[in-house]
């Protein structure tokens, strides 16, 4: 029952309108640092695309994505009209009026310092303003959807609440916790040098504390996909989920351990301890626990809808599967790079491994396998499986679909397996130029060409995805009827408490939080003779 | 289900979730501050709280263990990039007196094809230091040190504004065929050796590298060769040794006929 489509469309319209322009953007920095480009452009400009770049995909594409489907799951699931609808109108204002706010110094060359903020580079004071609206925003869907659950428990004591909502909320309060990290960064540390308040920044503690943010946005991007998996792949080829206990301690797991985690991002960093660093990594290992369950459920549950449509043999039920349906495909290909990309993520977390990579072109290519790759497709998939009940027309251009899906397939891995070769040659990443007549260099070229070709397929599949959804916003009327969610293959009548209810997991969050990070925060805030000068970017010299 | 009482030992679900985090936390921060800094020998942890607080980054006092002290002297000159780039008139006046004496090795205007260095248009803040390295003992040349001895700070200053305001002769042996060999253009990153022209021209110019265009094929080959074996050695920061000691021969034939050739 979704009641309040013309809101969770304008999520998902803004979403993927940053998304697109975000893409041409991507599509030309690949091009300009390739071998195709001889080098005649101002390098200036490819810094500000990366900031913009990095702004739109990280802060509010994914965002809205997962206010937009925050919204429709609850009203899906909990079977009555979302609460606080004005609020959530007023967070999608904040986000929309935020971002834009935050590109307007960035196009104009005033805070190129990339969406990691890079103190003690420090750009101008709207960019960031304009990423706290954001976040603020987001922190409204954050309430609204503990409310809304809280409402519909304090009716329903006795129902288990449904997985969808159950996983959406763990997203939502992932998020809020996680988004905290830099929200102290930008209000305490960088906006008083920003606005000209100080002309010194303690940039270590800085990076600590986006690092807090940093890796947990990564799995609060990934759960609209995990919640796809879970609770819209399994009805959409025609099956039955295997295990709704799975499901939720999937979540759960991600909720606790997916935060303490982002000091690994700062193993090169001198300001935190090795012992901390250590700490970070063993958690980051224990990261990769859900995402082993989950694999291992859904593939179950594929086996399960196979079977029921005749699929027999230790692997032959792997031919009898659906692979005409857009989800299936959207899924399998996604499953792929969640694999290629999660391995390049082991060795990102291990604290030697990490050296041979760490600031290496192997990184970008790592994060758009799994963002861009794994976590992206199934926000179109997910698109294409909302899109008939939000605008009541039908979309049956099956054929589209799966030739866009395809294609973002192949060019995400044209693009980044590269990458990660090249990192391993010793690429650095955030270069705008790279001198491929260098002999240390050139035997890079053919791999960042085949790089930059990729970024010219993923192009075309995102024109393609438009053309798509576009066409679904103007085909004929047609009821598409309820929207369902998978359904478990054993119903659970009762579950545990705590596989219901997030308190004990959200003690253990902070309780993990203040143990991993506690004493590296109050080290770096004690200390004295740690700030430096800051850089202004765009100011004339 | 709301019946149910989560926070407490009785429900299986809260001890082992609890258990199963706080083990793992232990057993990380056992193995990450306790065990793994104990097991190296290099980090000399002397007990359990000292390998604590070494890897939880407390701040500790640099080993107080001496500075080893070369046996030879070492340059003292400071160099900035605006150095000595807007000499006077009267000191260019006073330093082409006294660079009357120099003429016999460095030719009468400043060139000469006696093998020494050709001066005209050279870097002030060059011939400034590398006198004052000459008088200081860091550089030692048996004709040059006892003229270097006798002179003034103020001596040295005019006698490099002048040199600097004297225009560069073209060499007769300039060739502009000779393309530039590999190690001028892009150094030889797998042995640390950056561009010879990120300093010397070419590409970038830094304070204190002198101009190398013109000069003498067996004056720069001399001078790689005695930073490569160290008996010179007033390079700050050991920059030209360490360039020069992973040069091999060839190259350094091929940058001193390159940079000969060139204007």
């Amino acid at each position: 029952m979704l009641i309040n489509k013309r809101l969770i469309l304008a999520h998902f319209w803004l979403a993927f309108a940053v998304f697109g322009l975000a893409l041409i953007l991507g599509a030309w920095q690949m091009f300009v640092r390739s071998p195709f480009n001889a080098w005649h452009f101002n390098p200036e400009f490819y810094y500000r695309s990366v900031t913009a770049h990095g702004s739109a995909m990280g802060y509010v594409f994914p965002t809205l994505i997962a206010m937009g489907f925050g919204y429709a799951i609850t009203e899906a699931t909990l079977e009555k009209p979302l609460v606080g609808v004005r609020w959530a109108w007023a967070g999608f204002a904040l986000v929309a009026v935020g971002a834009v706010v935050a590109m307007i110094p960035v196009s104009l060359g005033l805070a190129s310092v990339l969406y990691t903020f890079y103190p003690p580079m420090v750009g101008n004071p709207f960019y960031y303003i304009g990423v706290v609206m954001v976040v603020v925003g987001s922190w409204i869907w954050v309430a609204l959807m503990s409310i809304n659950l809280m409402i519909w428990k304090r009716d329903n004591p006795d129902r288990p609440v449904p997985l969808a909502m159950f996983a959406n909320v763990a997203g939502s309060y992932l998020w809020g916790w996680t988004a905290v990290g830099a929200a102290l960064e930008i209000i305490f540390l960088i906006l008083p040098v920003a606005l000209g308040l100080r002309s010194t920044i303690d940039a270590g503690l800085a990076r600590v504390f986006f690092s807090w943010t940093l890796h947990a946005i990564v799995y609060f991007w990934l759960i609209p996909t995990y919640i796809a998996y879970y609770t819209i792949f399994p009805r959409a080829i025609g099956g039955r989920l295997y295990s709704d206990a799975m499901a939720r301690i999937s979540f759960i797991l991600f909720v606790v351990v997916a935060m303490p985690i982002g000091v690994h991002h700062l193993f090169a960093d001198p300001q935190v301890g090795a012992g901390f660093k250590f700490m970070h990594s063993v958690f980051t290992g224990l990261v990769t626990l859900p995402t082993l369950l989950t694999i291992f459920t859904i593939c179950a549950s594929a086996e399960i809808a196979s079977r029921l449509r005749g699929g027999r043999g230790a692997f032959g039920w792997v031919r009898a599967l659906p692979w005409q349906n857009p989800i299936m495909l959207a899924t399998a290909l996604s499953l792929v790079m969640l694999g290629f990309g999660g391995a390049g993520g082991i060795i990102n977390m291990s604290y030697q491994l990490d050296a041979t990579i760490h600031n290496t072109q192997w990184i970008t290519g790592h994060f758009h396998l799994i963002f861009g790759g794994a976590i992206v497709i199934m926000y179109f998939a997910i698109a294409y499986d909302l899109w008939p009940h939000l605008t009541g027309r039908a979309m049956d251009h099956f054929g589209l679909m799966r030739t866009q899906l395809w294609l973002w397939f192949i060019g995400m891995i044209v693009t980044t397996f590269p990458w990660h070769y090249v990192g391993i040659l010793g690429m650095p990443r955030r270069m705008a130029f790279y001198d491929y007549a260098n002999p240390a260099i050139s035997p890079q070229t053919f791999s960042v060409g085949m790089s930059a070709v990729g970024g010219l397929i993923l192009l075309t599949s995102g024109v393609l995805f438009f053309v798509v959804l576009i066409r679904g916003q103007r085909a004929e009327r047609s009821d598409a009827g309820a929207y369902r969610f998978s359904v478990p293959i054993h119903m659970p009548a009762r579950i545990p408490v705590a596989l219901n209810s997030f308190g004990l997991w959200l003690t253990l969050m902070v309780g993990l939080t203040v143990v991993n990070y506690g004493y590296p925060i109050a080290q770096l805030l004690v200390l004295k003779q740690t700030n430096v000068p800051a850089i202004y970017v765009g100011a004339s010299r | 289900m709301s019946e149910q009482k989560l926070f407490t030992l009785r429900n299986p679900w809260f001890g082992a979730a609890v258990g199963i985090t706080g083990g793992i936390a232990v057993l990380s921060f056992l193995a990450g501050l306790i065990w793994l800094p104990l097991a190296q020998p290099d980090l000399k942890i002397s007990g359990i709280w000292d390998a604590i607080c070494s890897a939880a980054g407390v701040p500790r006092a640099a080993p107080q263990s001496s500075v080893q002290q070369p046996d030879f002297k070492t340059s003292s000159v400071v160099l900035t990039s605006e150095m000595l780039t807007h000499p006077d008139q009267v000191s260019i006046g006073r330093g082409a007196t006294l660079a009357q004496r120099c003429a016999i090795c460095h030719g009468p205007e400043g060139v000469s094809d006696a093998n020494s260095p050709n001066l005209a248009g050279q870097f002030a803040a060059v011939t400034y230091k590398e006198l004052n390295d000459f008088k200081a003992g860091a550089r030692v040349n048996v004709v040059m040190s006892p003229f270097a001895a006798t002179m003034s700070n103020q001596d040295m200053l005019d006698i490099a504004a002048y040199y600097a305001y004297l225009p560069r002769v073209p060499s007769n042996k300039i060739d502009a065929e000779l393309a530039a060999p590999r190690i001028v253009v892009t150094g030889a990153p797998m042995r640390n050796i950056p561009p010879c022209g990120a300093c010397h021209g070419d590409i970038d110019t830094k304070a204190g590298s002198p101009w190398l265009g013109g000069q003498s094929a067996v004056y720069i080959k001399a001078q790689l060769e005695a930073f490569a074996s160290g008996s010179r050695h007033n390079d700050i920061s050991q920059q030209m040794r360490n360039i020069a000691r992973q040069m091999t021969g060839e190259e350094i034939d091929q940058v001193a006929r390159y940079y000969a050739a060139q204007p």
